[in-house]
């Protein structure tokens, strides 16, 4: 494929230049989109097609430590699911969490082009890194793990809070990251030190510090800094009912400022603890309609096969109880804590349909689709591959009527379900998938099809089954070359790493080595990432950069 | 008439060839069946490039030659008979469901893993993981028969749900292990481990065996039901002797770490 080509005829979905699709030709050089090339350039004929931006997925977990203990906790889910290679691409094996090759290449058999782990302990930066180098064709980064690291939770306690803005820019470049995650902040520490207790609400206070003052502290640091992606927060109490009220005060807790708030259907349930929850979607959405500051990702949980992997360590303690199947609990000896079971979601369970159905009405809610994201908080609602099955359910309202008729009524009657008349647009899901998450993202060159852009373009045949459509795109080009043609793989490329170089003041190093020679197994010189790591990539630019 | 695959060229490495298989080649002729896919190591080759095929596939496969090196022979099987007149590599009649092997020498490791029906005899010795769940897996063999009339390896009936397991000869360590449900019978002697970590099942053995200690001596008494199943076992011609039949048995329940209502009967007449 020559360096430049020119895509013709086809319909364009590009929301951040307000193109409903019209269309348009797309001229491409150099891996990136322009005005115009010359007529020698090749010509990919769209017409009947839909041209859209390159999916970006916005949280998901697809490398590192955690995603890794999970395929080597599933060797059953791999053998049953075999990915094949092809002359271009190599092979590999899927199942709810592929290895490195196949996510790259189911990835963009769905006409994704950047995806995001959204949880990293900082000491397995290495490990994801070299695990992004072999996942291909998409763009990626990882958000790291801050929110239980002890040294930090220390330097808040005593209230040095310039110390800890340094620290946190300290461990973003050491670790090549590309934003913080909280992860139920506060909540693992005393989990892993004090017999599996868990704080319950975020003014609970641990050794005189609440989750609540974490997650202040991270958000305004954040901010200050001027991250592309503000601070990442998987709230407390996750899956619990009653948890709304937690979730509600985190997004006041950011008062004005930015925070991203991941996977809310978990976090959006009524009810008491210990009993069945009820749906509180309407409360969230309504928070998040209208505070501007606020941008989250849904977490639709899809039936069947599902693994739950997460950073929430106490959590995942709790669901294990309820499966009785095999279960890991790793990364505890970490700045964090982590635990892995396979799962299984079902239409005929009250928890699960009604963990759906608020996904389902989160979306059908909410009022601005740029800061209501899709996800599957894949793979713990579900694979990424189901992406086009859930595009369909908010596209086709006859299809979810069918879909709703199958599953548990008492959970559909304790929503609002039922009533949601609403269809997505294509516009929409553009905005859902491409252009919302780039945006929130701070990814200037991604989510759209203006001159400048990364030329991450794929095109869809037009299909009223949109399921269909969306689970094959017939082209796919990533940095200006042809990944897919008519279906099948006709190139592959390497992806680059995402990720930002916070300012920090280097004395911060005085203050933090003393902690790792007294507590860490690892040399504090062998600690950081090296850039030999990064292969190609990124720095995406904060905004006190700019 | 039947088919007949004589193996004329030894593989240097495994051969797979779960083509071989009545479901795959009943009513196919001899030149496409010669030119069915089996992978040679990584290679892709010709099933003609190792065997010689005559005749076609009525519902009955014979095989020839020292087989010792090629796997996945009746792999998904749901009908019909293979006589395997040599031995057998690995994976022999893997997550069969239907159907009947007999090999008349022996067979290699897993034998039948999650298998859920038919049956399958094996006149020699035979390895480890019997009937057992492939690594991962929940649940391994759920339904139909291994008869063994030699010795085997480890991990016999790893996590089964169901059938019946028969084993002239000694078994290795770990006998039973992660047993869900079903039976094993043991005419030989067991190795140790036997039944650990078991929620439900029997394993019947004729001889003394040492028990791991969370699992507790509960009685002698003279099962009436095993006189059916060991009477069965004869019939196939595994030699069970009048007294066993009528015998007594120690009967020890396990595994206390999980339900403790799996149990171990051990000959007591010995």
């Amino acid at each position: 494929m020559a360096a430049t080509l020119r895509i013709v005829n086809g319909k364009l979905y590009d929301p951040i230049n307000n193109i409903d699709g019209k269309v348009q030709d797309i001229c491409i050089e150099d891996g990136r989109i322009v005005d115009s090339v010359s007529d020698d350039a090749t010509r990919i004929d769209a017409q009947g097609m839909v041209v859209m931006p390159g999916g970006v997925d916005i949280h998901c977990h697809i490398a590192g430590p955690k995603v890794n203990a999970a395929r080597k906790l599933q060797p059953e889910d791999h053998r049953r699911d075999p990915h094949p290679g092809t002359p271009f691409t190599r092979s590999g094996t899927g199942g709810t969490v592929p290895s490195t090759f196949a996510t790259g290449y189911r990835y963009a058999t769905l006409g994704y082009t950047t995806a995001m782990e959204a949880a990293v302990t900082p000491i397995g930066a290495r490990h994801t890194l070299e695990e992004f180098h072999d996942t291909p064709i998409i763009d990626k980064g990882f958000y790291v793990l801050l929110g239980n690291n002890i040294f930090l939770q220390n330097l808040l306690r005593e209230g040095r809070k310039e110390e800890f803005r340094q620290a946190v820019a300290w461990w973003v470049n050491s670790t090549k990251a590309y934003t913080v995650k909280l992860v139920n902040p506060g909540g693992d520490e005393p989990w892993k030190g004090k017999k599996n207790s868990n704080v319950s609400n975020i003014d609970e206070k641990f050794d005189g510090l609440s989750p609540r003052q974490i997650i202040e502290a991270f958000i305004t640091t954040v901010n200050d800094m001027g991250f592309p992606h503000p601070a990442h927060i998987h709230c407390n109490n996750l899956g619990h009912s009653g948890n709304y009220k937690t979730t509600l005060e985190t997004m006041r807790t950011a008062g004005d400022q930015r925070a991203h708030l991941a996977h809310i259907q978990f976090h959006s349930y009524g009810g008491e603890l210990g009993k069945n929850p009820d749906s509180k979607a309407a409360e969230i959405i309504e928070y998040v309609n209208t505070h501007p500051n606020i941008t989250c990702d849904v977490g639709q949980v899809m039936f069947g096969k599902a693994t739950i992997m997460t950073a929430d360590a106490p959590l995942a303690y709790v669901l294990r109880g309820l499966t009785n199947s095999k279960w890991v609990n790793v990364d505890t000896e970490c700045e964090s804590g982590c635990g892995i079971l396979p799962f299984s979601y079902q239409e005929h369970i009250y928890m699960h349909t009604l963990q759906w159905a608020i996904g389902l009405e989160l979306f059908l809610m909410s009022k601005d689709p740029w800061r209501v994201i899709l996800s599957t908080d894949h793979p713990n609602g579900g694979s990424f591959m189901l992406y086009p099955k859930l595009i369909k359910l908010l596209m086709d309202r006859g299809f979810r009527q069918e879909e709703i008729s199958r599953v548990n009524q008492k959970a559909i009657a304790k929503t609002a379900l039922n009533d949601l008349d609403r269809e997505y647009t294509l516009y929409e899901i553009t905005i859902i998938t491409r252009a919302g998450p780039a945006k929130a993202l701070g990814l200037k060159h991604k989510g759209h099809l203006g001159p400048g852009a990364d030329a991450d373009i794929t095109i869809y045949d037009e299909m009223d089954d949109k399921e269909m459509m969306f689970n094959a795109p017939r082209y796919v080009i990533k940095s200006g070359k042809a990944i897919i043609a008519n279906h099948e793989f006709c190139g592959d490329h390497d992806g680059k790493i995402l990720h930002i170089t916070p300012a920090y003041d280097e004395k911060i190093e005085e203050v933090v080595q003393p902690f790792f020679e007294n507590y860490y197994t690892i040399e504090f010189d062998n600690y950081a990432v090296s850039d030999s790591y990064l292969h190609d990539h990124e720095i995406v630019p904060t905004a006190n950069d700019r | 008439m039947s088919l007949k695959l004589s193996l004329h060229t030894k593989p240097d490495v495994p051969l797979e060839a779960d083509v071989i298989c009545p479901d795959k080649l009943n009513g196919v002729n001899e030149t496409a069946i010669a030119a069915l896919t089996v992978f040679h190591g990584n290679d892709q080759t010709a099933l003609g490039d190792f065997f010689t095929v005559k005749g076609q596939c009525d519902g009955e496969i014979q095989l020839e030659g020292d087989l010792a090196n090629v796997k996945h022979l009746g792999s998904e099987m749901t009908i019909g008979k293979m006589i395997i007149e040599g031995d057998v590599g690995q994976h022999l009649g893997a997550c069969m469901s239907g159907g009947e092997i007999v090999v008349e020498g022996n067979a290699h490791d897993w034998v039948a893993p999650e298998m859920t029906g038919g049956k399958i005899t094996i006149k020699g010795n035979a390895g480890h993981l019997i009937g057992s769940a492939y690594r991962g897996s929940p649940i391994g063999m759920q339904g139909g028969e291994i008869i063994i009339h030699g010795d085997v390896k480890n991990e016999t009936g790893n996590t089964m749900r169901g059938g019946l397991i028969a084993i002239g000869g000694n078994t290795g360590d770990f006998t039973g292990v992660n047993m869900l449900a079903g039976t094993i019978i043991v005419l030989g002697e067991m190795g140790i481990r036997n039944g650990a970590s078991m929620k439900r099942g029997t394993i019947i053995s004729m001889h003394h065996a040492p028990m791991i200690p969370t699992f507790s001596y509960v009685c002698t008494y003279n099962p009436t039901y095993l006189r059916m199943y060991l009477s069965y076992i004869r019939k196939l011609g595994m030699e069970v002797s009048d007294e066993q039949i009528n015998g007594n048995y120690k009967r020890w329940i396990g595994d206390a770490i999980e339900l403790n209502k799996g149990e171990i009967l051990l000959y007591a007449n010995e």
